[in-house]
């Protein structure tokens, strides 16, 4: 549709038409703010922790397992230079061979959710599953940030 | 010949003034739109209702996806 709008208005004679093809989805899928009666519904994005814990393929699972520990978190997003997520360590992994590096115990391709998923689906759905954590990337695999149950619950104010 | 451009052009020529069109029909709009956009459904695409656009700044159109 937008390729035509274009088009049309390169015809009405204005001079500079850009054509943002991906559209809204992939604006939304971003976490960037909109506008409009569905844009005041909770989501993912607005629950996801962005200030979780990431490290390197390379990076020993002792060092990380001490960083992530020391500030409080039970899980690290394994991410590239792009912030890319790559893969997860949980409790399970961060707790195996100290010596090993992410990319040898890390959960490989996590499911990860965008941030425009309406929170009290994804927080009745966590409770179904028995999920503790999401991943929330944009549409193009960067790290958001984690979800924890209990904060999809409270802020979507979905009961235990 | 209009420009594709991805997000992150979008968020640059914002920066610049550009305008924000969204092409899809009213409903769509007053559900989500992007922030500061302004609605002309592509039916309704014409001389009269451009009238309202600058023509000395960018203009981006987008619908919802890759439609």
């Amino acid at each position: 549709m937008s390729p035509r709008a274009a088009w049309r208005l390169e015809g009405l004679g204005f001079e500079r038409v850009y054509d943002y093809v991906p559209g809204k989805a992939d604006w939304s899928a971003s976490g960037l703010p909109t506008e409009g009666t569905l844009a005041r519904v909770p989501t993912i994005g607005d629950a996801a922790r962005q200030d979780a814990p990431t490290c390197a393929l390379e990076e020993k699972i002792s060092d990380a397992r001490d960083r992530v520990r020391a500030a409080g978190w039970d899980a690290c997003v394994v991410v590239n230079k792009e912030r890319v997520v790559l893969g997860l360590l949980r409790e399970k992994e961060l707790a195996s061979d100290a010596k090993a590096t992410a990319e040898e115990v890390m959960r490989n391709g996590p499911a990860t959710f965008r941030p425009d998923e309406p929170l009290e689906k994804m927080a009745k759905r966590m409770r179904e599953r028995g999920a503790h954590t999401v991943l929330v990337t944009t549409s193009d695999g960067r790290l958001v940030g984690l979800v924890y149950r209990e904060d999809a619950k409270h802020l979507a104010g979905v009961p235990t | 010949m209009p420009h594709s451009i991805a997000r992150a052009e979008v968020q640059r020529l914002l920066e610049q003034g550009a305008q924000l069109v969204e092409v899809l029909p009213r409903w769509e709009y007053e559900e989500e739109h992007l922030p500061g956009a302004i609605n002309i459904p592509l039916k309704e695409l014409d001389r009269e209702t451009t009238a309202q656009l600058k023509r000395d700044a960018p203009v981006i159109v987008y619908c919802h996806d890759y439609q």
